[in-house]
């Protein structure tokens, strides 16, 4: 396929042990600028609020385990609704992305940091101020917000001293994901190295350029939109108040232009990390790779022209909901492409099952079910009925759930050999794996039954005929939540110690990250490394060179 | 070995097409969406079930190929992988095409169905729905005829939190208010919706339809009733709209075109000069400044 010229090959670690000198103590993170620091803060930071969204998750299903109320007061049960999406997509889920970039983008196109180190450091640091403040409500008068993490007005008017503070962390929340987007593709544009050319990078780097193209789009007119609500409130003027001449669903359709890009903010860098690890563990070259670019930029092009299919049931024109629903439609044509590109990968290759293999897999099958239930909601007249209910609960849980999440693990544990130089337990980490994909199913899929049934969404207690269901959904919430305490322990444990990686890591593994040695060292690629690409589309793939580097620690048959 | 494969797909049709006869049963029990009553709520039942059943067959053919690979290209099994297989122009085309067909095959009968649900033309009757934090009033206009639709005592008392009253004890529980919506069957009832401090949503699953009640704008839906489908239907509000957001319920009672007269005629003498107060009171009410 290609080869490495001999003396260039990246970084010996002999080489780089001069360099490898980090400032110590609280100064290396307060004024970080390395990127792997701060990839690791990012990473750490979205775990811990991965665990405060999750418990927030559960006090929802501890009060929804039987009907009655029996726990929570329903402005609180709201408030945890609110919360725990806000905390879930913008501490969660988006901060891992920016710190799995920040690890991996510079390692895989061969830079020595990204692009723009200072404001890295401010985009991180910003995060722990905006979570404080947005935690911080459910201490002031009033209680947290409770108008749903949407903030449609003229309910989210209603918010106490909770709603200039929310609006200011949502402020602060999109700077931070602003400068990580610019971050991302100054690094890609500006500091890829030379001979790999855009349809030789790696696709979670292709995923991620198009995300952070999403985010520079989105990002301000979310900004744009929580600050009307702000003047609304407090300056008197009247942007989604009728009785002044304003409209509240033009809110809605101002949130949704900015919240379908942002479920593909979510979803799109997953959609990497399974194109890295599914040709890894199958032995074999992704699948259609230049289709694989040209769909994610497809599905990208299209959450622009959708999000009206958030709000069927606002009252749009006949022609306006005709649209929506065929544009909506349209986006399974590209996500069914990158679906059947992942499953020819595994065809005819000889696939190993390590724990980012499952996870990858699970991804497969289980974003698949969400892509499914996305498909029906897209039906405008079957959307009256699914619409604010349960069934849609299910959706996104399973398209954010074993979707975007099980892509962060996925990659995590892909990549922990190469951040931390050892081998972390691999039956821990396939515990962890099937008590996650077992109970995910048990707490989400019987929602898409509730949800058929009757019952609506964000309500804090529910007729008897939802009992069982809630209960099923309940159980599954509990040991979902638990398993995942594996993790972070795991995780530890990989940091603490453990068998030594080799740079290869895995048998099979592709890209420039791989010939680094393991751990990464602090200064990675400070010359650029010359690597001579095919002509033809496709990722870099190590060839089988000898030497120590490039064996594998991790061989399937010597378990 | 032919006739063994055609037997036990033979056996694997008849099962699911047992499965797929058991569903409407299995909707009574809480599993899948309500047919419901109205020639409307059946044809949406109908689309979700076309679409859920395109779906399952996707589902079938594309996780049988990936099981298929994790059990027969597996290393352990001793699958050499092939790695000249990185793309081909021809399969690309075909499942590119073929999902556009199958879209488009299900596009068209909800095109359909989206065009009957928003012709509101020829309504035989209409009521103003207007939601409020957190009941709903129903009017009835030009017949002088309006009431607020509340959650049931007995439900309200056993939903506060630590009440001790078991939900089970109470005869629809949350789902029964104190004035229910009356109409006739057969007769094409138009809805106005609209709300009176945050947005609402109306939605009864036995009609199919689910609309959001707008401060400052009025939405419409209609709403026919097969004949022979009298009798109670519930829903509830489907829009967050505060703290009791849970606590809304609609109740609508379906009578004969006779029982209906009768009622409505009742309801005028009963309550004629009470409307009347009421709606001036709220006509008060819309020229006092938000916030006064």
């Amino acid at each position: 396929m290609q080869h490495v010229e001999a003396g260039h090959t990246g970084a010996p670690a002999t080489d780089h042990s001069h360099h490898d000198e980090k400032p110590q103590g609280l100064k290396r993170w307060l004024f970080a600028t390395n990127h792997k620091d701060i990839g690791t803060m990012y990473l750490v930071f979205a775990g811990i609020m991965f665990f405060v969204g999750g418990t927030m998750a559960l006090i929802i299903r501890a009060e929804l385990f039987q009907p009655g109320l029996q726990l929570v007061d329903p402005g609180f049960f709201n408030s945890m609704t609110t919360m725990h999406a806000l905390v879930m997509i913008f501490g969660a889920v988006m901060p891992a992305w920016v710190g799995l970039a920040n690890w991996m983008i510079p390692l895989q196109v061969g830079a020595p940091d990204m692009a723009l180190p200072r404001m890295n450091n401010y985009s991180f640091w910003i995060l722990p101020f905006a979570f404080t403040l947005l935690l911080a409500t459910l201490f002031v008068p009033g209680g947290g917000p409770a108008g749903g993490w949407t903030l449609y007005p003229p309910l989210s008017l209603q918010t106490g001293d909770a709603l200039p503070m929310t609006i200011l962390a949502i402020h602060l929340m999109g700077a931070s994901s602003i400068m990580g987007a610019i971050n991302v593709i100054v690094t890609i544009m500006n500091m890829r190295t030379k001979s790999m050319s855009l349809l030789h990078m790696p696709l979670f780097c292709w995923t991620w350029l198009i995300t952070a193209y999403l985010l520079i789009a989105v990002m301000p007119v979310l900004a744009g939109a929580v600050t009307m609500l702000l003047t609304d409130h407090y300056f008197g003027t009247s942007f989604f108040n009728a009785a002044g001449g304003g409209d509240p669903v033009m809110f809605q359709h101002i949130f949704w232009f900015f919240g379908h890009p942002e479920v593909y903010i979510l979803i799109l860098p997953a959609f990497g990390i399974v194109s890295e690890i599914i040709p890894t563990f199958s032995r074999k070259p992704l699948f259609g790779y230049d289709a694989m670019v040209y769909a994610t930029a497809s599905i990208a092009f299209l959450s622009f022209i959708v999000w009206a299919h958030h709000m069927f049931t606002v009252g749009m024109p006949l022609s306006g909901q005709m649209f929506f629903m065929l544009s909506t439609m349209l986006i399974a044509v590209p996500t069914g492409v990158k679906v059947f590109n992942w499953t020819a990968t595994m065809w005819k290759g000889s696939l190993t099952f390590e724990p980012p293999m499952l996870f990858a897999l699970a991804f497969l099958f289980l974003f698949s079910i969400g892509g499914f239930s996305g498909l029906m909601l897209a039906i405008v007249p079957a959307d009256f009925q699914y619409h604010d209910t349960y069934f849609v609960v299910a959706h996104f849980h399973y398209v954010l759930v074993p979707g975007a999440i099980f892509g962060i693990m996925a990659g995590v544990y892909y990549w922990l050999p190469k951040w931390t130089g050892h081998m972390y337990n691999m039956t821990l980490a396939k515990w962890h794996f099937w008590l996650s994909a077992i109970f995910v199913n048990v707490l989400f899929f019987p929602q898409h039954f509730l949800g058929l049934a009757g019952m609506p969404r964000r309500i804090p207690d529910y007729a008897t005929q939802f009992a069982d269901w809630n209960m099923w959904s309940s159980i599954g919430a509990f040991g979902f939540g638990l398993s995942q305490l594996i993790f972070p322990y795991l995780i530890w444990k990989c940091v603490r110690g453990g068998p030594k990686a080799t740079a290869r890591v895995w048998e099979s593994s592709h890209g420039l990250e791989w010939m680094l040695p393991s751990p990464a060292p602090y200064h990675t690629w400070e010359n650029p490394p010359d690597v001579q690409f095919p002509d033809e589309p496709g990722e870099n793939v190590m060839g089988d060179q000898p030497g120590p580097d490039t064996a594998p620690t991790h061989t399937p048959d010597g378990r | 070995m032919i006739q063994r494969m055609t037997n036990c797909f033979g056996r694997w049709l008849l099962t699911a097409a047992g499965v797929m006869g058991a569903l409407p049963a299995m909707a009574a029990k809480g599993l899948n969406m309500p047919v419901g009553v109205t020639e409307l709520s059946g044809k949406i039942y109908g689309l979700h079930m076309l679409v859920l059943w395109v779906c399952v067959a996707i589902a079938v053919v594309v996780f049988g190929v990936m099981i298929y690979s994790i059990v027969a290209f597996r290393r352990s099994r001793g699958a050499v992988a092939d790695t000249s297989i990185t793309h081909s122009t021809r399969v690309e085309i075909i499942w590119t095409v073929i999902p556009v067909l199958i879209l488009v095959a299900m596009a068209v009968p909800a095109a359909r169905t989206l065009v009957e649900i928003e012709d509101t033309r020829n309504t035989e009757l209409s009521i103003k729905v207007t939601g409020y934090q957190w009941k709903w009033h129903y009017e009835y206009l030009n017949q002088d005829v309006g009431f607020f639709s509340t959650l049931a005592r007995d439900s309200d008392a056993a939903r506060q939190l630590g009440s001790g009253i078991d939900p089970d004890t109470v005869p629809n529980y949350l789902l029964d208010v104190d004035h229910p919506l009356v109409i006739p069957e057969g007769t094409k009832v138009r809805l106005l919706l609209t709300a009176a401090d945050v947005i609402h949503a109306w939605w009864v699953p036995e009609f199919g339809m689910k609309k959001d009640a707008i401060p400052g704008f009025v939405n419409e839906l209609w709403i026919k009733v097969q004949e022979g489908k009298t009798g109670t239907y519930r829903g509830q509000c489907a829009e967050l709209c505060g703290r009791d957001h849970g606590f809304m319920p609609i109740v609508v009672e379906v009578k004969t075109k006779e029982e209906f007269a009768a009622w409505l005629q009742a309801q005028q003498q009963e309550a004629a000069p009470e409307a009347q107060a009421a709606t001036a009171a709220r006509n008060a009410d819309a020229l006092t400044p938000a916030g006064a």
